[in-house]
């Protein structure tokens, strides 16, 4: 089945947008299961193997759209590539870490994710609109889950406080690289596709930052909500295909049966 | 839409309502893997059925886009047809008007509740996030009845399950673990 984009829509872009979300679902899909039979509790191992298995059907809704637009299969993009042209975030790719760090990414990407979707659903591409209706009632039960962890972590005891700020600190740089801008995403902007990292960004502060402070979890910025102003370094790159040497861990381990034996029947 | 995929329906003739008939007969005797007392049409997941001479054309939709039993049932869906004597089998997934557990009828509750697993609640969810939130909260407040005891004096353990379309909730009557489908 192929897919012919309308005309207004800027097809090479469309495709690194396509992509970009695909391998954040894929890699960060990856790293939450590695929990499955190491998480703290028996709730939390189910609670993260449900969600790598979510993340991971998710990346395969975006990458058969991809399929339809460039013919190249979910297989091949997941299984073929090395790490350089995989177009994740930075964020998504670096090691499970300790269990407040799982969460606060956790945290941090399912807002990112649920701002989004969200703005799919005024989106000019009408499939984006039924994805994201679709993904959207998948994806609440990721932000209850892991907003309820935060909340209750955040300031609970002074370790759990302790280990969520370092948590915070190492995720919060790393996280503002999944709005890093895309080449040519104004074309999108300007077809109505989804409204721009900037905007996304926007929307994510938002949400992200009182709901922190409200746990006693100090941040790098300055300022209130949206109208904050940052004052870390971003840890980007990763939508031009520059990534940490995790990645290749991680590629390592995801393709490792499928290079012993390349185009098996699953 | 392309000629092929024209619907039949509107050139409707005995034979043709039979034919579908066949089809979806056939259809309600595959069973989810995972909950095997649902048929494929018990979970309303079959969207469409067309029937052109030796071709048929199915459409479904996925219940939760990760599962794994998707592909074991799609897979099983063309045997079917083929056992059916179709010498064309089309079989696509769709995602317009997403599947939604509101969908499940009454009767396919029962079956549910009899094979040990609660009924997911009726759940309302607007377009706008607060309204999403809202009418979650209040979904997951109410009241779920133990499959075994019938007691409603129980707990959610976990908003994930054994399988994406399951939650784990503990029974503090008879002291069970159940699962309930996950209203989605």
């Amino acid at each position: 089945m192929s897919l012919s984009l309308p005309s207004h829509i800027p097809r090479e872009a469309f495709v690194r947008f396509l992509l970009a979300q695909a391998d954040d679902e894929l890699v960060l899909g990856h790293r939450d299961s590695e929990w499955t039979g190491h998480a703290p509790i028996l709730e939390e191992d189910i609670a993260f193997s449900n969600i790598a298995q979510d993340e991971i059907g998710h990346s395969l809704v975006w990458l058969t759209l991809h399929e339809q637009l460039t013919g190249r299969t979910p297989d091949e993009m997941g299984f073929e590539r090395i790490a350089s042209e995989f177009r994740c975030c930075r964020f998504v790719e670096y090691p499970k870490g300790d269990f407040a760090y799982t969460v606060v990414r956790q945290y941090l990407f399912d807002v990112a994710e649920q701002v989004r979707l969200e703005s799919f659903l005024e989106s000019s591409f009408a499939p984006f609109k039924d994805t994201a209706e679709k993904l959207l009632r998948e994806e609440m039960y990721h932000l209850l889950h892991s907003s309820s962890l935060v909340e209750r972590l955040g300031d609970a005891t002074d370790e759990s406080h302790r280990r969520m700020q370092a948590a915070v600190d190492a995720a919060f740089p790393q996280s503002l690289g999944m709005f890093e801008q895309l080449e040519g995403e104004e074309g999108l902007t300007e077809g109505g596709v989804f409204p721009g990292n900037r905007t996304l960004r926007s929307r994510w502060l938002k949400r992200v930052v009182p709901f922190l402070r409200k746990v006693s979890l100090a941040l790098p910025v300055k300022g209130e909500n949206e109208h904050c102003t940052i004052l870390c370094p971003i840890d980007d790159g990763g939508r031009k295909g520059m990534h940490t040497a995790h990645l290749d861990d991680l590629i390592n381990d995801m393709q490792q049966v499928y290079r012993l034996a390349p185009g098996p029947n699953w | 839409m392309t000629g092929r995929e024209q619907p039949i329906k509107e050139i409707k003739t005995p034979l043709r309502d039979e034919q579908d008939a066949r089809v979806w007969n056939a259809l309600a005797e595959v069973h989810d893997p995972e909950i095997p007392v649902l048929s494929l049409v018990d979970l309303k997941i079959i969207r469409s059925v067309k029937v052109d001479g030796e071709n048929v054309h199915v459409v479904m939709t996925p219940t939760f886009s990760g599962c794994p039993a998707l592909n074991v049932m799609k897979q099983e869906v063309e045997n079917r047809l083929i056992a059916l004597g179709f010498t064309h089998v089309q079989v696509e997934f769709t995602y317009s008007e997403p599947w939604k557990t509101d969908l499940l009828e009454e009767s396919t509750r029962e079956k549910l509740r009899a094979f040990g697993i609660a009924p997911p609640v009726q759940l309302v969810l607007p377009q706008s996030p607060e309204g999403r939130k809202a009418n979650l909260q209040y979904a997951l407040e109410q009241p779920v009845p133990c499959p075994f005891c019938g007691s409603e004096n129980t707990k959610l353990d976990s908003f994930f399950g054994a399988t994406l379309c399951k939650q784990l909730f503990f029974c503090d009557s008879c002291h069970q673990s159940f699962d309930r489908f996950k209203p989605v």
